[in-house]
Protein backbone atom coordinates (compact mmCIF):
# COMPACT_ATOMS: atom_id res chain seq x y z
CA UNK A 1 0.00 0.00 0.00
CA UNK A 2 1.57 3.16 -1.28
CA UNK A 3 0.54 6.94 -0.68
CA UNK A 4 -0.28 8.68 -4.00
CA UNK A 5 0.17 11.66 -4.42
CA UNK A 6 -2.60 14.22 -5.97
CA UNK A 7 -3.43 17.74 -6.76
CA UNK A 8 -6.72 19.37 -7.00
CA UNK A 9 -7.32 21.94 -9.56
CA UNK A 10 -5.71 25.19 -7.90
CA UNK A 11 -4.70 23.24 -4.30
CA UNK A 12 -1.75 22.01 -3.31
CA UNK A 13 -0.41 19.01 -3.85
CA UNK A 14 -1.12 16.45 -1.08
CA UNK A 15 -0.79 12.56 0.13
CA UNK A 16 -3.91 10.78 -0.43
CA UNK A 17 -5.16 7.54 0.74
CA UNK A 18 -8.56 5.88 1.35
CA UNK A 19 -10.77 8.80 2.31
CA UNK A 20 -8.52 11.14 3.19
CA UNK A 21 -5.57 13.68 2.19
CA UNK A 22 -2.70 14.90 3.91
CA UNK A 23 -0.99 18.21 3.54
CA UNK A 24 0.48 21.08 5.50
CA UNK A 25 -1.96 22.91 7.63
CA UNK A 26 -0.16 26.30 6.14
CA UNK A 27 -1.60 25.06 2.42
CA UNK A 28 -5.52 24.13 3.38
CA UNK A 29 -5.31 27.39 5.40
CA UNK A 30 -3.72 29.12 2.44
CA UNK A 31 -6.63 27.19 0.02
CA UNK A 32 -9.24 28.52 2.12
CA UNK A 33 -8.19 32.44 2.72
CA UNK A 34 -7.55 32.47 -1.01
CA UNK A 35 -11.18 31.23 -2.02
CA UNK A 36 -12.62 33.49 0.69
CA UNK A 37 -11.79 36.65 -0.19
CA UNK A 38 -14.13 39.55 1.43
CA UNK A 39 -13.25 42.26 -0.65
CA UNK A 40 -13.55 46.14 1.17
CA UNK A 41 -14.38 48.26 -2.35
CA UNK A 42 -12.67 51.74 -2.43
CA UNK A 43 -13.92 52.94 -5.35
CA UNK A 44 -13.66 56.52 -5.95
CA UNK A 45 -13.90 56.90 -10.42
CA UNK A 46 -13.84 55.02 -13.16
CA UNK A 47 -12.17 51.80 -12.31
CA UNK A 48 -15.02 51.62 -9.84
CA UNK A 49 -17.33 51.13 -12.48
CA UNK A 50 -15.22 48.85 -14.30
CA UNK A 51 -15.40 46.93 -10.76
CA UNK A 52 -19.07 47.01 -10.45
CA UNK A 53 -19.40 44.92 -14.29
CA UNK A 54 -16.76 42.62 -12.70
CA UNK A 55 -18.76 41.49 -9.66
CA UNK A 56 -21.97 42.15 -12.10
CA UNK A 57 -23.39 38.48 -14.26
CA UNK A 58 -20.80 38.03 -17.22
CA UNK A 59 -17.87 38.75 -15.08
CA UNK A 60 -18.99 37.75 -11.46
CA UNK A 61 -16.51 38.03 -9.09
CA UNK A 62 -18.35 35.56 -6.75
CA UNK A 63 -16.50 32.77 -9.06
CA UNK A 64 -13.41 33.05 -7.01
CA UNK A 65 -15.37 33.33 -3.89
CA UNK A 66 -15.42 37.13 -3.54
CA UNK A 67 -18.94 37.63 -4.10
CA UNK A 68 -19.34 39.14 -0.68
CA UNK A 69 -18.29 42.21 -0.23
CA UNK A 70 -17.56 43.79 3.06
CA UNK A 71 -18.45 48.10 3.23
CA UNK A 72 -16.61 47.81 6.82
CA UNK A 73 -12.96 47.50 6.66
CA UNK A 74 -12.95 45.28 10.20
CA UNK A 75 -14.04 42.24 8.44
CA UNK A 76 -12.51 42.66 4.92
CA UNK A 77 -9.64 41.09 4.20
CA UNK A 78 -8.55 42.30 0.43
CA UNK A 79 -8.66 46.25 -0.02
CA UNK A 80 -9.28 47.00 -3.59
CA UNK A 81 -8.59 51.02 -4.10
CA UNK A 82 -10.01 51.52 -7.36
CA UNK A 83 -9.81 55.35 -9.17
CA UNK A 84 -7.59 58.58 -8.20
CA UNK A 85 -6.87 59.63 -4.83
CA UNK A 86 -6.48 63.02 -3.77
CA UNK A 87 -3.99 64.06 -1.34
CA UNK A 88 -6.62 64.80 1.05
CA UNK A 89 -8.01 61.53 0.65
CA UNK A 90 -4.87 60.07 1.67
CA UNK A 91 -5.13 60.20 5.67
CA UNK A 92 -8.82 58.82 5.08
CA UNK A 93 -7.44 55.70 3.05
CA UNK A 94 -4.86 54.89 5.19
CA UNK A 95 -7.16 55.06 8.29
CA UNK A 96 -9.67 52.43 6.38
CA UNK A 97 -6.67 50.63 5.80
CA UNK A 98 -5.06 50.67 9.65
CA UNK A 99 -8.82 49.38 10.87
CA UNK A 100 -8.40 46.09 8.77
CA UNK A 101 -7.63 43.06 10.38
CA UNK A 102 -4.51 40.61 9.41
CA UNK A 103 -4.15 39.14 7.27
CA UNK A 104 -4.88 41.88 5.10
CA UNK A 105 -3.77 42.31 1.17
CA UNK A 106 -4.13 45.28 -1.21
CA UNK A 107 -4.61 45.60 -4.68
CA UNK A 108 -4.25 49.04 -6.40
CA UNK A 109 -6.60 48.86 -9.73
CA UNK A 110 -5.56 51.20 -12.86
CA UNK A 111 -3.07 54.11 -13.28
CA UNK A 112 -4.54 56.58 -10.90
CA UNK A 113 -4.17 54.26 -7.62
CA UNK A 114 -0.96 52.55 -9.14
CA UNK A 115 1.09 56.30 -9.44
CA UNK A 116 -1.44 58.86 -9.91
CA UNK A 117 -2.27 58.11 -13.68
CA UNK A 118 -2.89 61.31 -15.95
CA UNK A 119 -2.82 63.58 -12.80
CA UNK A 120 0.62 64.58 -12.62
CA UNK A 121 -0.09 67.11 -10.49
CA UNK A 122 0.39 68.52 -6.75
CA UNK A 123 -3.40 67.89 -5.80
CA UNK A 124 -3.00 63.93 -6.31
CA UNK A 125 -1.56 61.44 -4.49
CA UNK A 126 0.96 60.24 -6.79
CA UNK A 127 0.34 55.92 -6.04
CA UNK A 128 -0.93 54.79 -3.20
CA UNK A 129 2.28 53.04 -2.20
CA UNK A 130 2.91 56.59 -1.03
CA UNK A 131 0.25 56.05 2.26
CA UNK A 132 -0.18 52.19 2.21
CA UNK A 133 2.01 49.02 1.40
CA UNK A 134 0.13 47.33 -2.03
CA UNK A 135 0.16 43.97 -3.32
CA UNK A 136 -0.62 44.02 -6.53
CA UNK A 137 -1.13 46.52 -9.06
CA UNK A 138 -3.36 46.38 -12.19
CA UNK A 139 -2.33 48.48 -15.53
CA UNK A 140 -5.25 49.99 -17.52
CA UNK A 141 -7.19 53.65 -17.60
CA UNK A 142 -9.96 51.81 -16.41
CA UNK A 143 -9.16 48.46 -16.94
CA UNK A 144 -11.46 46.19 -17.96
CA UNK A 145 -12.98 43.57 -16.03
CA UNK A 146 -10.91 41.02 -17.32
CA UNK A 147 -7.55 42.90 -16.23
CA UNK A 148 -9.45 43.32 -12.57
CA UNK A 149 -9.78 39.49 -12.30
CA UNK A 150 -6.57 38.72 -13.26
CA UNK A 151 -5.25 40.99 -10.71
CA UNK A 152 -7.64 39.07 -8.02
CA UNK A 153 -6.25 35.63 -9.36
CA UNK A 154 -2.86 37.22 -8.76
CA UNK A 155 -3.93 38.14 -4.58
CA UNK A 156 -5.16 34.73 -4.80
CA UNK A 157 -1.66 33.04 -5.18
CA UNK A 158 -0.06 35.41 -2.98
CA UNK A 159 -2.78 34.38 -0.39
CA UNK A 160 -2.20 31.02 -1.31
CA UNK A 161 1.38 30.63 -0.94
CA UNK A 162 1.82 33.03 2.16
CA UNK A 163 3.81 31.54 5.08
CA UNK A 164 1.59 31.38 8.49
CA UNK A 165 4.32 33.56 9.96
CA UNK A 166 4.89 36.50 7.83
CA UNK A 167 2.49 39.00 9.33
CA UNK A 168 4.26 38.20 12.70
CA UNK A 169 7.66 38.45 10.61
CA UNK A 170 10.43 41.14 11.01
CA UNK A 171 10.12 42.24 7.47
CA UNK A 172 6.52 42.65 7.35
CA UNK A 173 6.58 44.81 10.55
CA UNK A 174 9.69 46.77 8.82
CA UNK A 175 7.51 47.60 6.12
CA UNK A 176 4.67 48.39 7.81
CA UNK A 177 6.89 50.79 10.02
CA UNK A 178 7.82 52.59 6.82
CA UNK A 179 4.62 53.05 6.74
CA UNK A 180 4.69 54.59 10.04
CA UNK A 181 1.38 52.14 10.72
CA UNK A 182 1.67 50.06 13.86
CA UNK B 1 -41.22 95.99 -21.15
CA UNK B 2 -38.11 96.24 -23.35
CA UNK B 3 -35.82 93.46 -24.14
CA UNK B 4 -32.16 94.12 -21.91
CA UNK B 5 -29.26 93.24 -24.26
CA UNK B 6 -25.43 93.64 -23.60
CA UNK B 7 -25.65 96.93 -25.07
CA UNK B 8 -28.29 98.59 -22.96
CA UNK B 9 -26.97 96.63 -20.02
CA UNK B 10 -23.28 98.27 -20.77
CA UNK B 11 -24.39 101.62 -21.58
CA UNK B 12 -26.41 101.94 -18.25
CA UNK B 13 -23.70 100.67 -16.08
CA UNK B 14 -20.98 102.85 -17.78
CA UNK B 15 -23.44 106.08 -16.95
CA UNK B 16 -24.24 104.85 -13.95
CA UNK B 17 -20.83 104.54 -12.40
CA UNK B 18 -18.53 106.59 -15.13
CA UNK B 19 -14.93 106.74 -14.86
CA UNK B 20 -14.50 103.79 -13.30
CA UNK B 21 -15.81 101.82 -15.11
CA UNK B 22 -12.94 100.61 -17.64
CA UNK B 23 -13.50 98.82 -19.79
CA UNK B 24 -16.48 97.53 -21.93
CA UNK B 25 -16.33 94.86 -24.16
CA UNK B 26 -18.39 92.05 -25.78
CA UNK B 27 -16.20 88.75 -26.37
CA UNK B 28 -17.27 85.31 -27.12
CA UNK B 29 -21.01 86.68 -26.94
CA UNK B 30 -20.46 87.49 -23.61
CA UNK B 31 -20.39 91.42 -22.14
CA UNK B 32 -17.17 92.36 -20.39
CA UNK B 33 -16.64 94.88 -17.80
CA UNK B 34 -13.53 95.35 -16.59
CA UNK B 35 -14.51 98.04 -13.19
CA UNK B 36 -12.22 99.55 -11.00
CA UNK B 37 -12.11 97.96 -7.39
CA UNK B 38 -13.29 100.43 -4.76
CA UNK B 39 -17.10 99.82 -6.84
CA UNK B 40 -17.39 96.44 -7.10
CA UNK B 41 -19.58 95.96 -4.52
CA UNK B 42 -21.87 99.29 -5.09
CA UNK B 43 -21.83 97.75 -9.03
CA UNK B 44 -23.27 94.49 -8.21
CA UNK B 45 -25.83 95.85 -5.66
CA UNK B 46 -27.35 98.59 -8.04
CA UNK B 47 -27.29 95.64 -10.79
CA UNK B 48 -29.01 93.48 -8.09
CA UNK B 49 -31.58 95.59 -7.47
CA UNK B 50 -32.22 97.49 -10.54
CA UNK B 51 -35.85 97.90 -11.64
CA UNK B 52 -35.06 96.21 -15.06
CA UNK B 53 -31.89 94.72 -15.27
CA UNK B 54 -33.00 92.57 -11.62
CA UNK B 55 -29.01 90.30 -11.69
CA UNK B 56 -30.24 87.68 -9.25
CA UNK B 57 -28.09 85.27 -9.76
CA UNK B 58 -24.16 84.99 -9.10
CA UNK B 59 -23.23 81.70 -11.74
CA UNK B 60 -19.37 81.74 -10.46
CA UNK B 61 -16.44 83.66 -9.27
CA UNK B 62 -12.71 83.07 -9.66
CA UNK B 63 -9.33 84.14 -9.48
CA UNK B 64 -6.87 84.51 -12.76
CA UNK B 65 -3.43 84.71 -12.41
CA UNK B 66 -1.37 87.02 -15.35
CA UNK B 67 2.05 87.16 -14.22
CA UNK B 68 3.32 89.15 -16.64
CA UNK B 69 0.36 92.02 -15.95
CA UNK B 70 2.48 94.17 -13.66
CA UNK B 71 0.43 95.95 -10.95
CA UNK B 72 -2.22 93.96 -12.16
CA UNK B 73 -1.12 90.43 -11.70
CA UNK B 74 -4.28 89.29 -10.47
CA UNK B 75 -8.04 89.02 -11.88
CA UNK B 76 -11.35 88.34 -10.16
CA UNK B 77 -13.84 87.20 -12.22
CA UNK B 78 -17.63 87.51 -11.55
CA UNK B 79 -20.64 85.63 -13.74
CA UNK B 80 -23.61 87.02 -12.87
CA UNK B 81 -26.72 86.27 -14.56
CA UNK B 82 -30.35 87.82 -14.59
CA UNK B 83 -32.67 85.16 -14.61
CA UNK B 84 -35.69 87.32 -16.07
CA UNK B 85 -33.84 88.98 -17.92
CA UNK B 86 -32.27 85.80 -19.63
CA UNK B 87 -28.84 87.87 -19.68
CA UNK B 88 -25.11 86.60 -19.03
CA UNK B 89 -22.15 88.82 -18.30
CA UNK B 90 -18.42 88.83 -16.46
CA UNK B 91 -17.04 91.30 -14.57
CA UNK B 92 -13.59 92.08 -14.07
CA UNK B 93 -11.86 93.12 -11.33
CA UNK B 94 -7.89 93.48 -11.78
CA UNK B 95 -5.86 93.65 -8.40
CA UNK B 96 -1.99 93.79 -7.77
CA UNK B 97 0.12 90.92 -6.52
CA UNK B 98 1.74 92.86 -4.12
CA UNK B 99 -2.11 93.67 -2.31
CA UNK B 100 -4.64 91.17 -3.18
CA UNK B 101 -7.39 92.66 -1.21
CA UNK B 102 -11.10 92.75 -2.38
CA UNK B 103 -14.20 93.55 -0.35
CA UNK B 104 -16.28 90.48 0.36
CA UNK B 105 -19.49 89.74 -1.77
CA UNK B 106 -21.23 87.16 0.76
CA UNK B 107 -22.89 90.39 1.76
CA UNK B 108 -24.78 90.23 -1.49
CA UNK B 109 -24.86 86.80 -2.67
CA UNK B 110 -24.64 84.18 0.49
CA UNK B 111 -23.60 81.27 -2.35
CA UNK B 112 -20.05 83.73 -2.80
CA UNK B 113 -19.26 82.23 0.39
CA UNK B 114 -17.33 78.69 -1.02
CA UNK B 115 -16.59 80.68 -4.27
CA UNK B 116 -14.50 83.15 -1.98
CA UNK B 117 -12.87 80.54 -0.21
CA UNK B 118 -11.93 78.74 -3.42
CA UNK B 119 -10.37 81.81 -4.72
CA UNK B 120 -8.24 82.21 -1.62
CA UNK B 121 -7.31 79.18 -1.84
CA UNK B 122 -5.49 78.89 -5.21
CA UNK B 123 -4.59 82.65 -5.93
CA UNK B 124 -4.19 84.13 -2.03
CA UNK B 125 -6.77 86.87 -2.73
CA UNK B 126 -8.30 88.57 0.76
CA UNK B 127 -12.06 88.92 0.65
CA UNK B 128 -12.32 91.45 3.01
CA UNK B 129 -15.48 90.85 5.36
CA UNK B 130 -15.85 87.07 4.49
CA UNK B 131 -17.17 85.55 7.59
CA UNK B 132 -15.08 82.40 7.51
CA UNK B 133 -11.68 82.99 5.01
CA UNK B 134 -10.28 79.28 5.47
CA UNK B 135 -9.28 77.21 2.43
CA UNK B 136 -11.76 74.43 1.56
CA UNK B 137 -10.60 72.16 -1.51
CA UNK B 138 -7.14 71.13 -0.46
CA UNK B 139 -5.26 69.39 1.90
CA UNK B 140 -5.21 71.55 5.68
CA UNK B 141 -2.32 72.68 5.89
CA UNK B 142 -1.84 73.10 2.34
CA UNK B 143 0.89 76.35 2.89
CA UNK B 144 1.02 77.78 -0.47
CA UNK B 145 -1.34 79.34 -3.03
CA UNK B 146 -0.88 76.37 -5.77
CA UNK B 147 -2.52 77.66 -9.05
CA UNK B 148 -0.30 81.10 -8.60
CA UNK B 149 2.17 80.71 -11.90
CA UNK B 150 4.99 80.36 -9.85
CA UNK B 151 4.57 76.80 -8.46
CA UNK B 152 5.02 73.74 -10.18
CA UNK B 153 2.02 71.99 -11.12
CA UNK B 154 3.28 68.84 -10.75
CA UNK B 155 3.87 66.99 -7.34
CA UNK B 156 7.50 66.71 -5.89
CA UNK B 157 6.77 63.17 -4.73
CA UNK B 158 6.57 62.29 -8.52
CA UNK B 159 8.92 59.18 -8.95
CA UNK B 160 7.99 56.69 -11.73
CA UNK B 161 6.73 59.44 -14.59
CA UNK B 162 8.08 60.39 -17.63
CA UNK B 163 7.48 64.18 -18.81
CA UNK B 164 7.32 62.78 -22.35
CA UNK B 165 4.19 61.02 -21.81
CA UNK B 166 2.85 64.52 -20.49
CA UNK B 167 3.77 66.77 -23.14
CA UNK B 168 6.58 68.67 -21.09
Amino acid sequence: MGLNTSKLPNGPEMYVGEGYGLTQIEKVIGLARANSIWPLPFATSCCGIEFMATMASTYDLGRFGAERLSFSPRQADLLMVMGTIAKKMGPVLKQVYTQMAEPKWVIAVGACASSGGIFDTYSVLQGIDKVIPVDVYVPGCPPPPEAILDGILKIQELIKNEPLRRRESAEYNDLLHSYQID
Amino acid sequence: MAEVNHQILGEAIAEQFGRQVLSLEESYGTLDVVVDKSIIIPLIHWLKNHQTFKVNFLTSLCGVHFPEQKGRELSVVYHLHSLMNNIRFRIHVFLPASHPEIPTLTTLFAGANWMERETFEFYGIKFIGHPDLRIILNVEDMDYHPLLKQYPLVDATRTDKDDKYFGR
